[in-house]
């Protein structure tokens, strides 16, 4: 399935990707019964495994499912056939060792930041000191070491999206996963925050998947891309991304971005010729 | 946002600064013009009254009922015929009955907004009795507990209640359900999620209730004395009302709207510390 990649960097990160796998998807179904008995077909056949320390993205339009598959990795969903197993023991119920990021920040506006960061720490218990100096580093590596006794509304959407970010962070599981984390951001802080992922991606060491509807961002922070086609979501294809890493913003002027971009484009786009225009919207 | 000093229009900075009384009239007109509106009033009443020959026991003017106010308080603490005495037995009235019913209101809103079926199937009802005059039922009551304080206490408990329980039902029903999902992402187990996100989200909601339960309360007490009592504003102003001392009527009301806005107050500084995050609801009733 995987194209194969074209001139394999050296670099650390290509060079020992995958030593393990992480996550486990193995043929994934989800059927929704709707209230009139109607049943959708959400999810169909999907297959994939994500490696340790992997970066692997999930592109597509809106309504491909990739939400539900992002929330059956995380057990807030089940699913209708199929397993997922995450290092090693199969998802049931959400976890500790996953870490998610939704598309809005969802910070309680009453607790300031530092005490957003601390949240899973005081559900699962973690003890409040260990946590606290967890939290500052977090808060320390998104750049938002001032604002930590700064409620949510005193800060900007990006800033809220990256406390979210440590948030998700703090009580150190091996895996996080994002759902359209910068789909609320103008283009310029989406940018920004597509380098600073890249960042805190390479020092925390954790696997991630990130869902996204932007081909760029998925190509940018990808190690592999996942394309995903809607009705019933499936995986057209996974595409290998061997740019060297770390990427600065002008990896979007290389030639191999441009021919993944418009691969990954082709794909969307050229599945089925007369549905192309409605499967393709919401793809940017 | 960080930058807002220097995203000032230059205009503004290059202005000569204005004096403070300036500043004062350009922002706030009102904390001027209102206190002049009201002299105004006064002064117009005041006039008004002898000018057309209104007489006394149909509108006294305000100097005399400034009169009766300082006779009434000057009476002494434990005087039958002052106002303190009464001022003290309608306001353990109105905050024992607000205590105890918003509380048990509230307490009942959260425990029925747990269960959905137990709310689903008790919300018509519920609605239904919340918009029922319950003030009516105040000369039944008073039969049932007697002309004491039990009696007052459980008509402001009925009225206050109802708030309570509503608005504690609405606001876990408004609870948004991406923080219920983020708290279930996190391995959150009810009680945790009930703490730290149910709560505290439908505290708007709860503290709304509580306002209105607060002036409930006060009407509650004064019909419950009207009704039947020994003590209490409510009793004086029946009584000065039988003698046609009106100016003393309006004395009592003005104590009983110092009642009134001290509680207010109160339930407002509270509410600023607790809901300080909640900026529209700051901007929605702060007056």
């Amino acid at each position: 399935m995987n194209v194969e990649a074209i001139g394999r960097s050296t670099t650390m990160q290509t060079a020992v990707a995958r030593p393990s796998t992480m996550i486990e998807i193995t043929r994934v179904e989800k059927i929704f019964t709707t209230v009139r008995q109607e049943r959708i077909h959400a999810l169909n056949d999907i297959s994939l495994s994500v490696g340790e320390r992997e970066f692997v993205t999930i592109v597509g339009p809106s309504g491909c499912g990739k939400t539900t598959l992002l929330k059956i990795l995380a057990g807030l969903q089940r699913s209708s056939a199929g397993s997922v197993t995450v290092a090693g023991t199969p998802v049931m119920a959400p976890r500790r060792d996953i870490g998610i990021v939704f598309q809005n920040p969802i910070l309680l506006p009453w607790r300031t930041v530092m005490e957003n960061v601390l949240l899973p720490a005081e559900v699962q218990g973690i003890p409040r000191d260990k946590a606290r100096a967890r939290a500052r580093d977090l808060l320390a590596m998104v750049g938002l070491s001032d604002f930590e006794n700064k409620y949510p509304m005193e800060l900007s959407g990006g800033m809220q999206q990256r406390a979210a970010i440590s948030r998700a962070l703090v009580h150190d599981p091996s895996i996080l996963l994002m759902d359209e984390p910068f789909g609320a951001l103008d283009a310029m802080t989406r940018e920004q925050m597509n380098l600073d992922l890249q960042r805190i991606w390479r020092e925390s060491g954790k696997t991630v998947v990130l869902i996204t509807h932007s081909i760029p961002e998925a190509v940018f922070l990808g190690d592999r891309v996942v394309v995903m086609t809607p009705r019933p979501g499936r995986i057209a294809r996974v595409v290998e991304v061997a740019i060297a890493r770390p990427r600065g913003i002008d990896v979007m002027g290389d030639p191999l971005f441009g021919q993944l971009t418009s691969e990954i484009r082709r794909l969307l786009y050229g599945q089925r010729d007369g549905e192309t225009v409605a499967g393709g919207k919401g793809i940017t | 946002m960080t930058n807002s000093v220097n995203e000032l229009p230059p205009v503004e900075l290059a202005a000569k600064p204005p004096s403070d009384f300036r500043i004062l009239i350009r922002t706030r007109p009102e904390l001027i013009l209102a206190p002049v509106l009201l002299v105004v009033i006064l002064v117009t009443w005041e006039w008004g009254v002898p000018y057309f020959d209104v007489p006394n026991y149909v509108l006294p003017t305000p100097s005399a009922i400034g009169v009766a106010l300082w006779r009434g308080l000057d009476a002494g603490f434990m005087a039958r015929g002052g106002y303190w005495l009464h001022t003290w037995v309608t306001v353990w009235e109105v905050l024992l009955g607000f205590f105890i019913g918003s509380g048990v209101g509230l307490l009942l809103g959260t425990v029925i907004s747990q269960f959905r079926i137990i709310e689903a199937t008790l919300r018509i009802y519920l609605v239904a009795i919340q918009s029922l005059p319950k003030i009516a039922l105040a000369p039944i009551i008073v039969l049932w507990f007697g002309f004491g304080l039990t009696s007052k206490v459980v008509i402001i408990c009925l009225l206050t209640f109802f708030p309570l329980l509503i608005n504690s039902m609405a606001g876990f029903k408004a609870v948004d359900p991406e923080r219920l999902e983020l708290m279930r992402a996190l391995g959150a187990n009810p009680w945790q999620i009930f703490w730290k996100v149910r709560l505290p989200s439908a505290m708007p909601y709860i503290f709304a209730g509580l306002d209105m339960a607060a002036v409930f309360a006060v009407v509650g007490a004064v019909v419950g004395e009207f009704v039947g009592a020994q003590r209490g504003l409510g009793t004086l102003i029946l009584s000065m009302n039988a003698q046609m001392d009106i100016a003393g009527t309006f004395s009592v009301f003005i104590i009983l709207a110092v009642v009134g806005i001290v509680i207010h107050k109160a339930l407002r500084m509270v509410e600023r510390r607790v809901l300080f995050w909640s900026g529209e609801e700051q901007r929605m009733m702060g007056t």
